[in-house]
């Protein structure tokens, strides 16, 4: 074995506050060889990005490095002057970071901040840097590197800018490359192309990763070996593969059952869910940090710290009882068992009709129909820009259709909010995307509900104050949540909240844009078992919108994927993710990573990044990125062809041939 | 614990707790003029016409004799009387506009705000003489026109906090249960726009009190023989390389009342930005 790269032991690292001091970091040791993939997961607030910002020495001026060594090519980095440190970082080891719209330089053009790399540490005159730049951006899949390096970043999609970043990492000829979250802020298919690009640059480059994700399915997707932090400890290590085939921490296989993995469904498997929340960074218990939530806890993990113990071989594990860690998918991290699916088929009560949206001359959305049945989720996928939100907006009336008509129970109804009747507007009500501002933040929890509740069902005195308190504790909240503001409340709780503000007049269809994409993997996997209760208890229906095809997967009956403002396939959830589906949809299937599964070598990549709607393709609108283009696609519009079982599919191709070319695909 | 917390504020922001204690004084010494003052406003003393400051005149006395403390004293009065009113009429009057041109937005926004650029093109002072020549000088219409003047200014500030608002999603979900606009305006959009709208209505009770002094000076304000900071400069300014107490004095004061709500206003920026 080679010696370490990267060789951190005990590292300690506190934050002072105004009244007292967080220890945000406690003894973490991990080491990563050359070329090593390490990656580095937990949720926010578990220490994983203190410790990036420590072995960069960018710690805040109120964190303090306390105690441990972090040596990096055997020198140790805790000790160095600004000037060592400045010469290192960019050079050795380099960092790139979750947003690449805020690590670029929007007035100057990305060739020049690639060229400054080069002319900085490499001390190269300017044509040279020059040079180098472009050489090193189509290394990075830049397809066309000197018209891009003449761009500023605002002209750039965010896909574009993260390798243009990456560029700037690698310019300088790291040791060490650490990415902090870099794919979190890009759609799923971006991710994909990006997860590929690193798995390319491995091979081409000696530099080793240390890679940082609340995202189990990318660390999986890329890493060789991983660590697991929870309370600012590292409490499990070990091999990718066996890591995620047996956890030998509750806490890691609670998290790993908390993911929907692609191709689990509601109705086999509820989500993990971890009671209870982070322990106060503060105030530590003595015993096990984890003992509170944990599943399989003794009298003895209250009292008795665990020590990070190596187990067999690579292992390592922070649990009194590791060898008894049940598998992720055991019931036992489930609060209820799964439900079988109803074999009844509801009535039709909500309609959209050939909805149309244009902003000017621009289609945002083109022809819009659907059929929702009380009872059911529809799931809506499809990358940012392809009408998901706007198509939400309409149904809510919040903004009015250029063309075409929404029915409820068969009656029209009005386009704008304001115009609905009372019980329009109880029967469908909508939960937003961002916990932070989806709450007044001036109005206190009891407010905030009892206004829904007084709004909604026209309750007075103290049933409405009743009906409030049971919504909180409908969304799992005490009545203790009741005078605290929004700022007072976690993401999860807010959302929470929100759920029960929408829940206020007992809604017939809910809208669900996004709900959990913000949030936290196990508080994500609360969230929507929440909402599979409630909608197995009141009967609502959803329409859940997101870009995670394995949560839609998981949640909905039926599925539409959108693409340019229009429907392109649709139909039961299994039918569409199963096959034939559409070229688009099985593009976006094959940029999912999955967690348990070795990754899919899928050759199906989306061409380039979508057009927008302002420049809409004429014929099919996804005739320039498909895989599967032929010669007429570009001509006219694709006819609906019928899969059979509700399931339609808008191509050229014929249902037969694309059951043939996507099963032979699948073989491979 | 309410104690603790002010003196919390206090050490974090020291200007603002200088600004409240000036602009205490000010109040308190307008409100308590009759009692404090040591001659009353319009008492003549043709016996010490334009006497230097001494015991017996702290401040000196002006050409018929009346004692400059005291009319500074009792001017206070009116500065306090016009200011605050005005500048809560330009609150009222901005606010409202500032509210409903960020939720509207489209072309309720475009024209409202192309008036207000209109007006807002002419000096302030010359607006105001304007309107105070045709409506003819009393205290009511100076604080009106000063609060008309004014709203433009505070209509743009409180616009511009509403618009980040009228997107958030706790509006959308508001419109969603069909509140009314008033409700949507005034309980969930004006509790979140309250900072800045505090900081503004400070900066221009600063500018308020400016303002009625130059309009007092220009003989628009109130009338002689009321004690007006303004009108005691304009009225005095002959006599200001004979008699320099007669024009320093009330100009001073002006100054005070304007550098403590400076003073006040920074500290209330500081407190809200953090």
């Amino acid at each position: 074995m080679s010696a370490p790269l990267l060789d951190i032991r005990g590292l300690t690292v506190t934050y002072r506050r105004r009244r007292d001091a967080v220890t945000a970091v406690r003894d973490v040791s991990l080491a990563i060889r050359p070329g090593e993939a390490y990656g580095l997961v937990g949720e926010s607030g578990c220490g994983k990005s203190t410790v990036a910002m420590a072995l960069l020495g960018y710690l805040p001026r109120n964190g303090r490095l306390d105690q441990g060594e972090i040596r990096f090519e055997g020198r140790d980095i805790a000790r160095m002057g600004p000037a060592e440190l400045r010469a290192l970082r960019g050079a050795r080891i380099a960092i790139v970071y979750q947003n690449p719209g805020s690590a670029l330089n929007p007035s100057l053009p990305v060739g020049r901040q690639v060229a400054e790399v080069y002319r900085y540490h490499a001390r190269m005159g300017w044509r040279e840097a020059h040079e180098a730049a472009a050489a090193m951006l189509e290394r990075v899949r830049i397809a066309d590197p000197r018209r891009v390096m003449r761009q500023y970043p605002y002209q750039l999609s965010g896909g574009m800018q993260q390798r243009a970043v990456i560029a700037m990492a690698l310019a300088g000829d790291p040791a060490l490359l650490v990415l902090d979250e870099p794919t979190t802020a890009l759609d799923t298919t971006v991710q994909a192309e990006i997860l590929e690009l690193f798995d390319g640059l491995r091979a081409e480059l000696d530099a080793a990763l240390l890679f940082i994700s609340h995202n189990l399915g990318v660390v999986r997707h890329v890493c060789d070996r991983m660590g697991v932090m929870y309370a600012g400890e590292l409490v499990e290590q070990g091999g990718a593969d066996a890591l995620f085939a047996a956890p030998r921490h509750p806490y890691t296989a609670a998290l790993i059952g908390c993911v929907p993995d692609f191709g689990v469904v509601k109705h086999e498997r509820p989500l993990a869910s971890i009671p209870g929340t982070l322990p106060d960074a503060a105030a530590l218990p003595s015993g096990c940090a984890f003992a509170a939530r944990c599943p399989i806890a003794q009298a003895r993990c209250r009292t008795d710290h665990p020590p990070l113990e190596v187990l067999d071989g690579a292992r390592l594990s922070r649990c009194w009882f590791a060898r008894d860690t049940p598998a992720p998918d055991a019931g036992i991290y489930a609060d209820e068992p799964p439900q079988a699916a109803s074999a009844q088929e509801s009535p039709v009560f909500f309609s959209v009709r050939d909805v149309h949206v244009r902003f000017g001359a621009v289609p945002i959305l083109r022809g819009i129909d659907l059929d929702l049945r009380a009872g059911r989720t529809f799931g809506l996928v499809g990358e940012s820009g392809s009408g998901k939100s706007t198509l939400a907006r309409v149904l809510t009336g919040l903004s009015a259709p250029s063309e075409g008509s929404l029915e409820l129970d068969g009656g029209r109804l009005s386009e704008k909010a304001a115009g609905r009747t009372a019980a329009a507007r109880r029967a469908l009500q909508m939960v937003f995307q961002s916990p932070d501002t989806t709450l007044n933040p001036s109005h206190r929890v009891a407010h905030i509900l009892r206004r829904a509740v007084r709004v909604l069902s026209g309750l007075r005195g103290d049933a409405l104050r009743a009906r409030a308190r049971e919504l909180l504790k409908e969304v799992a909240l005490g009545d203790e949540v009741e005078p605290r503001a929004p700022a007072q409340l976690s993401g999860g709780q807010r959302q929470r909240v929100a759920i029960a503000r929408a829940f206020a007049g007992d809604p017939r269809l809910v809208i669900l844009d996004e709900p959990t994409s913000a949030l936290d993997v196990s508080v994500q996997a609360a969230i929507l078992n929440l909402l599979i209760v409630l909608q197995r208890r009141s009967g609502v229906a959803y329409i859940f919108i997101s870009h995670d095809l394995a949560v839609v997967r998981y949640v909905s009956d039926r599925i539409g994927v959108m693409y340019l403002g229009e429907i392109v396939e649709e139909g039961p959830t299994e039918a569409v993710f199963g096959g034939p589906h559409h070229p688009y949809t099985e593009a976006l299937i094959a940029a999912v990573p999955h967690l348990r599964a070795a990754p899919a070598q899928s050759a199906v990549r989306l061409r380039g990044q979508s057009p927008g709607p302002a420049r809409r393709p004429a014929g099919c609108p996804f005739h320039t990125r498909c895989h599967r283009v032929r010669s007429g696609c570009a001509e006219r519009e694709p006819p609906w062809r019928d899969a059979g079982g509700g399931h339609h599919i808008r191509c050229w191709i014929s249902v037969e041939e694309l059951t043939c070319v996507q099963a032979g695909h699948d073989k491979q | 614990m309410r104690w603790a917390s002010a003196l919390e504020a206090v050490r974090r922001a020291p200007t603002l707790a200088v600004g409240a204690l000036m602009l205490l004084t000010w109040v308190v010494t307008a409100l308590g003029a009759q009692w404090i003052a040591p001659y009353t406003a319009v008492q003549l003393n043709l016996q010490a016409v334009l006497a230097a400051p001494s015991a017996a005149h702290w401040f000196g006395t002006d050409q018929y004799g009346r004692d400059v403390l005291s009319r500074v004293l009792y001017g206070g009065f009116y500065a306090l009387s016009i200011a605050p009113a005005a500048t809560l009429l330009g609150l009222v009057l901005g606010g409202a506009i500032g509210l409903v041109t960020a939720y509207f937005g489209c072309w309720v926004d475009e024209v409202v705000m192309r008036l207000l650029d209109a007006v807002m093109a002419f000096p302030i002072v010359v607006l105001a003489l304007l309107a105070l020549t045709a409506l003819g000088p009393s205290l009511v219409n100076v604080i009106m026109v000063i609060g008309f003047v004014f709203a433009p200014l505070i209509a743009r500030t409180v616009r511009a906090a509403a618009l980040a608002e009228v997107r958030k999603e706790y509006v959308q979900a508001a419109r969603l249960r069909g509140e009314h606009l008033p409700y949507i305006l005034l309980r969930e959009i004006l509790p979140n726009v309250k900072g800045p709208l505090v900081v503004e209505g400070t900066i221009r009770l600063g500018y308020a009190v400016f303002t009625s002094a130059t309009l007092g000076f220009l003989g628009l304000g109130v009338q002689p023989p009321t004690p007006d900071w303004g009108l005691m400069v304009s009225d005095n300014r002959n006599m200001l390389t004979t008699a320099p107490w007669t024009v320093l004095f009330p100009a001073l004061a002006i100054a005070f009342v304007v550098v403590a709500i400076s003073l006040l206003a920074d500290g209330l920026e500081e407190l809200t930005a953090r």
